[in-house]
Formats: C-alpha cells, sequence, structure tokens
C-alpha cells in the first residue's frame, strides 16, 4: 500500500478540513485552536495547491494523462456523491450520464468542428436536461427500485449508442476519434500537461459549486429530503422538484466529466462505457467516502489506480484481487476513506487537547 | 402460429433459469434485506464445480447433486465469514462488497478454469422434446418447477422453515424463543447458493460455459424479482417466466436481439412505475 497515488492524500486532511468539519470544529475547538487550525489548513492548502501544481513537471507524459483521468472521476464522484450521498438516490447506471458528456463532446468536435473547450459546458447543459428528465420517473422509485431502473438506463445506453438509428452521429461500434488539442497562446506545456490544467481549472469549479450548493437552500433541502423526507416535505420542501433537480445536477457534474474524459482519451466507443464504468463510479464514492467532497477525490484515486496495482500483485487473477481490496478496505474504513481519514484526525486532534 | 408458440415455448424455458436465479435472490433479500448482486457469478462459479466433478468422471446426477451440496456450504460460508462483519453497515457498503465478491469469483473462475468456452451437457435424454420444446427446455422447467415445490413444502411444512420466516420477520423475538438468528441467516445464504447453482447448470447447455455467462441473466434474474415483488417467492417465479417471455418474444418480432435487453427493461421499469411494489408484492406503509 505505497506509491505514487498517496502521494497528494499525505497533505489532503488540511483541505478536507475545511471542506468537510470546519463547522464541527469550530464548535468544538477552543478559539486560539481554530487560528492555529485556520493556519495550518492555509498552509496546507498552499503546499497542496504547489504539489499540484508541480505534479505535471515532474512524471511522464503517460502518468500525466493518468493523473487528468483521476481528476475527470473526482468530477464525475462529486456529481454522483450529490445525488446518492447527499439525496440518498441510489444510481447504477451513471456511467450513462458520463457516456452521454463524452459523445456530446466527440460529436460537436468531430461533426460540427465545436471548439473542445466549448463542447464541456454544453456536455454538462445537455446532461443535466436528460438527468432531469430522468429524474421524474425515478421520483416513483426508492430503493432497489430505483437501482435496477438507473441500472437498467447504464445497460440500456450502449446498446442504443452502437444502434442503427443514431449510427450517422455516434459512428456506431466504431465510435468517433478526437485530436488532442494543443495548449493555448503559445504556452510551452505538451498536450498531457495542458489537458492535465485544464481539467484541474474544471475540477477547482466543480468543487466550489458544490461546496457552495449544499450550503446553500437547495443543499439543505437535498439532504433534509435524504435524512426526514416526509419532514423536509411538511417543511414545504418541494420534494419532487428538489429530487429532480439533484439527478440534473449530479448528471450535470458527470455528463462535464464525460466530456472531460473523451477530451483526455481522445476516444469514444460505446463499449468504453459499459455497466461497469456505473458500477466503478458508485464503487468510488463508497470506497472513497459518502456525502463527503474530499470522498470523490479519495475514489477518484482508488477506481484509477487500484486496477493497476492488482494487476501487478496478480497478473492472473487482478480482478480477484480488486475485490479483496474492496472488501478490505470496507472491513477497515465503513464509512470510506473520507471517514477514515476524519476518524483518525479526530483522534489526532483530542491526543492533543489531552496533551495540554 | 406454430412458430410463435415455439418461441414464447422457449421464452416460458429461459424464463424459469430466470425464475430459479430470481428466486436465490428472494432467499437473500428475505433473510436480510439484501439484494445479492454476486448471486450470478456464484452461480456461474457452481457450475463450474459441476463441470470439474463430471470431467474427473462423475456421473452427471452424482455431481448435480454434489454441487447442490456443495454450493450450499460455500454460500453459507461466505454469509459466516465476510458478509456478517457487515450486517450492520450500510446497505451502499454492503452493495460494494457484492461488487467485491462478483469480481473475485469471475476473475477466480477464469483463474482456475480458464477463459475458453466449454460446452456444458444436459441431463435430459432427447426423446423427451417434441415438436414445440426441445427436451432441455421441458427438463429446465421441469427442474424449476421441483425446486420451487421443495421450496413452498419446506418454509410451510418444516420447523426449520418456520423458524427461518420467523428470523427475517422479527429477529428479536425470534432470538427470544430460542432461534439461532446467525445460523438463519447462514442458511439463507446456503439455501440461495445451492438454488443459484441450480440455475448455473441449467443454462450452462443454452449459453455455454465461460466466466462471463451469467452478466446477463443475473440482470434479467433481479428484473423478474423486482417485478413479481422481491419479497415473495411466487411472485419472483412469474416475474422470471414474465421477463423471459417477454424477452423472447420481443426479441423475435419486435425490435430484434440489439435492443431487446433495453426494451425489456423498459417495460419493466414502466411496470414498476405504476406498480411500484411489484405484482405480487406486499405494499408497505410507512408510519409516520
Amino acid at each position: 500500500m505505497s506509491g505514487e497515488e498517496h502521494m497528494p492524500q499525505k497533505t489532503e486532511p488540511a483541505v478536507l478540513a475545511v471542506a468537510d468539519a470546519a463547522t464541527s470544529a469550530q464548535m468544538s475547538v477552543p478559539h486560539n485552536r481554530v487560528r492555529a487550525d485556520l493556519l495550518g489548513v492555509t498552509f496546507g492548502a498552499a503546499a497542496f495547491a504547489g504539489l499540484l501544481c508541480a505534479l505535471p513537471f515532474t512524471l511522464s507524459n503517460y502518468q500525466v494523462f493518468q493523473f487528468t483521468l483521476v481528476m475527470v472521476y473526482a468530477i464525475a464522484l462529486l456529481g454522483l456523491n450529490i445525488l446518492t450521498g447527499y439525496n440518498g438516490q441510489i444510481s447504477l447506471g451513471h456511467g450513462a450520464f458520463y457516456a452521454i458528456g463524452a459523445y456530446v463532446a466527440a460529436i460537436l468536435m468531430d461533426r460540427y468542428g465545436v471548439p473542445y473547450w466549448l463542447t464541456v459546458p454544453v456536455a454538462g447543459a445537455v446532461c443535466m436536461f436528460v438527468g432531469f428528465l430522468f429524474g421524474f420517473p425515478a421520483l416513483r422509485l426508492e430503493g432497489l427500485y430505483l437501482a435496477l431502473a438507473t441500472f437498467a438506463l447504464g445497460v440500456a445506453l450502449p446498446q442504443l449508442l452502437k444502434s442503427n438509428f443514431l449510427e450517422a452521429w455516434t459512428g456506431g461500434v466504431q465510435g468517433i476519434v478526437i485530436i488532442k488539442p494543443d495548449a493555448p497562446y503559445g504556452l510551452k506545456l505538451n498536450p498531457d500537461q495542458w489537458l492535465y490544467f485544464f481539467t484541474l481549472f474544471f475540477v477547482l469549479i466543480a468543487l466550489i459549486l458544490t461546496r457552495n450548493l449544499l450550503r446553500s437552500r437547495i443543499g439543505l433541502a437535498i439532504v433534509a429530503i435524504r435524512d426526514q423526507p416526509i419532514a423536509a416535505k411538511a417543511m414545504g420542501v418541494n420534494t419532487a422538484l428538489y429530487k429532480s433537480l439533484a439527478f440534473g445536477i449530479s448528471a450535470m457534474f458527470t455528463g462535464v466529466a464525460g466530456a472531460l474524459g473523451a477530451i483526455a482519451v481522445q476516444f469514444v466507443a460505446p463499449d468504453s462505457f459499459s455497466v461497469f464504468l456505473s458500477i466503478s463510479l458508485l464503487v468510488g464514492i463508497v470506497i472513497g467516502g459518502l456525502a463527503s467532497i474530499s470522498g470523490a477525490i479519495y475514489g477518484a484515486i482508488f477506481i484509477q489506480f487500484i486496477p493497476n496495482i492488482a494487476d501487478k500483485i496478480s497478473n492472473a487473477a487482478p480482478w480477484a484481487i480488486y475485490g479483496v481490496f474492496l472488501i478490505l478496505f470496507m472491513l477497515v474504513m465503513p464509512s470510506g476513506i473520507a471517514g477514515g481519514v476524519r476518524a483518525m484526525s479526530h483522534r489526532f486532534a483530542r491526543r492533543r487537547n489531552t496533551a495540554k | 402460429m406454430d412458430a410463435f408458440l415455439h418461441q414464447a415455448l422457449a421464452g416460458l424455458a429461459t424464463g424459469s433459469i430466470y425464475a430459479s436465479l430470481a428466486l436465490a435472490l428472494v432467499m437473500i433479500y428475505q433473510a436480510t434485506h439484501l439484494v445479492n448482486f454476486s448471486q450470478g457469478e456464484f452461480a456461474m462459479f457452481s457450475t463450474y464445480i459441476a463441470w470439474s466433478l463430471m470431467h474427473a468422471g462423475f456421473p452427471y446426477w452424482v455431481a448435480f447433486l454434489t454441487t447442490i451440496a456443495i454450493s450450499f456450504v460455500l454460500g453459507a460460508a461466505i454469509q459466516q465469514i465476510i458478509i456478517r462483519r457487515f450486517q450492520d453497515g450500510s446497505v451502499l457498503s454492503v452493495v460494494v462488497v457484492f461488487v467485491g465478491l462478483l469480481t473475485i469469483f469471475n476473475s477466480l473462475a477464469g483463474w482456475l478454469f480458464g477463459y475458453s468456452i466449454k460446452s456444458f451437457p444436459s441431463p435430459f435424454p432427447r426423446e423427451l422434446g417434441n415438436t414445440y420444446m426441445s427436451a432441455h427446455e421441458l427438463g429446465t422447467i421441469g427442474v424449476m418447477l421441483v425446486v420451487l415445490l421443495l421450496l413452498v413444502v419446506f418454509f410451510r411444512y418444516t420447523p426449520l422453515g418456520l423458524a427461518m420466516r420467523a428470523a427475517s420477520q422479527n429477529p428479536t423475538s425470534s432470538r427470544l424463543v430460542g432461534i439461532r438468528v446467525g445460523w438463519m441467516l447462514a442458511l439463507g445464504w446456503g439455501l440461495a447458493g445451492a438454488i443459484g447453482s441450480v440455475a448455473g447448470m441449467m443454462i450452462a447447455p443454452v449459453v455455454f460455459l465461460d466466466p462471463n455467462m451469467m452478466s446477463g441473466v443475473l440482470l434479467y434474474a433481479f428484473a423478474a424479482a423486482l417485478l413479481g415483488g422481491i419479497d415473495n417467492p411466487l411472485g419472483a417465479v412469474l416475474g422470471g417466466l414474465l421477463v423471459g417471455v417477454l424477452e423472447n418474444l420481443l426479441g423475435a418480432y419486435v425490435i430484434g436481439n440489439e435492443l431487446k435487453l433495453t426494451v425489456a427493461l423498459a417495460i419493466i421499469v414502466g411496470v414498476l412505475v405504476v406498480r411500484p411494489a411489484g405484482l405480487l408484492g406486499a405494499v408497505h406503509v410507512s408510519r409516520v
């Protein structure tokens, strides 16, 4: 359990302290400690930002590409977490929204010559619309039934993409090849490095948006519906609207991730978006930590790198090793990596408090 | 008309395989209120055990019964060793554990038995077949009916069956009257493993034996169980048969094989939107 994928995690607790635990820390810790912590957080965040910027210049192009994918998954997981973690609606079919985002970007670039950076917001908008619409029938379904309905969506979409009606746009089974964009303004970055920063930009926006959304009126309503649906309704929360909205926002994030993923991979084909992608995304949010912003990042690191590590451990049966990893992670950290990190930092904080 | 009848009856045969796997899902759901996503891979693994036994020279029915026994023990062991530890956790973490089990079984089967497609024998003599149904199709339906009958008898007329039902409905009270609830859960998993292995051995002659043979079947079984009502074994069978016939007729007459999975699922989801508890499922009313 060591390697480059753990590098960003070391400074992560500082960042996650802002995102997840700021309110609880302020309530339970004396004032001077808060200031000291804030200093630590700022310092940690600065160090983390520096590390993120230095990363693409120290790694090989392939590794830079891998980290770009980590960020792409992180955006998708943020989206899924809004729906499943915060709103309590399970989705086994988010790969479908990822696929729609990827195809929107690819079709716009390939068939209509739209510049790549413009395709990302368009993909997000399209997915938001589709997700919002899908949210309506999903309103009647809960738990397992919703799992089946979303699973059906995840299974159906690759088949639809292959079908003859859409072949003129989607290229059928062959898929679409995209050309990798160069860095603009004559920046001295190779395409992999440029895409890394391009994706990083969207990750930051996604993180800020999620954080603000969850603190807003909409976010409170979304969480209230998960915890006390009947009470929320009694308080005047329009559950139908907010549940559909959660679906839409979630799909938007995942769609943006899909578009970014398509640009990074330079290729879309129906078989890249199989049900396995949807399941990976769900695994990602649970392993990373449900209802936690930093969990999306941990989860993304997990789904990008653990299969590779498993492959290194056993060439013969890598997915068996992957499965063992899943079970072990759930055994050791039932509330995900974010939960585990939170519990650990709490324990350290308590020890520091008692030492004083 | 003959062709139509043939398609419908063939659908009934595949449907009875979905029904058996759906029954396995219902077993675990009744015991633990979880849907075991790894049930299909588990059944596939059992089928490989049967294949190895036959390869070692055992006659079909000996291998068949031994496989059922091994699958029963394996299912109970998985519950006791792994699932028990997650019983109190959130549903989603159990789902992830199921995904883990799924990949483990799939990968292990590929590693132990190879990824090449193997043929699997059908035990039913060819003379059994008639113009409408092959011997294997008839046999499959028969086997499924026997399994269903055994389950009904077990749950309704044996003390153990009663204890299992009690343990799933009210674990605390059951414990107070001396039922070993933990063992009842293991028993549920064992039964699911055994039923799943029957489903695997019945479908293997049709789809051939390979590590991925169950992925589609599991989805249909899941849909079937939900369609019929996930807490009702009879509903699971009805759902399985309906899904089988629906799938076959849609594939043959309406949209072709390419999109039949999609359309079948869309119809099932449509039905569920109208009847959220499934066709035979009990409607739960929550108190405020």
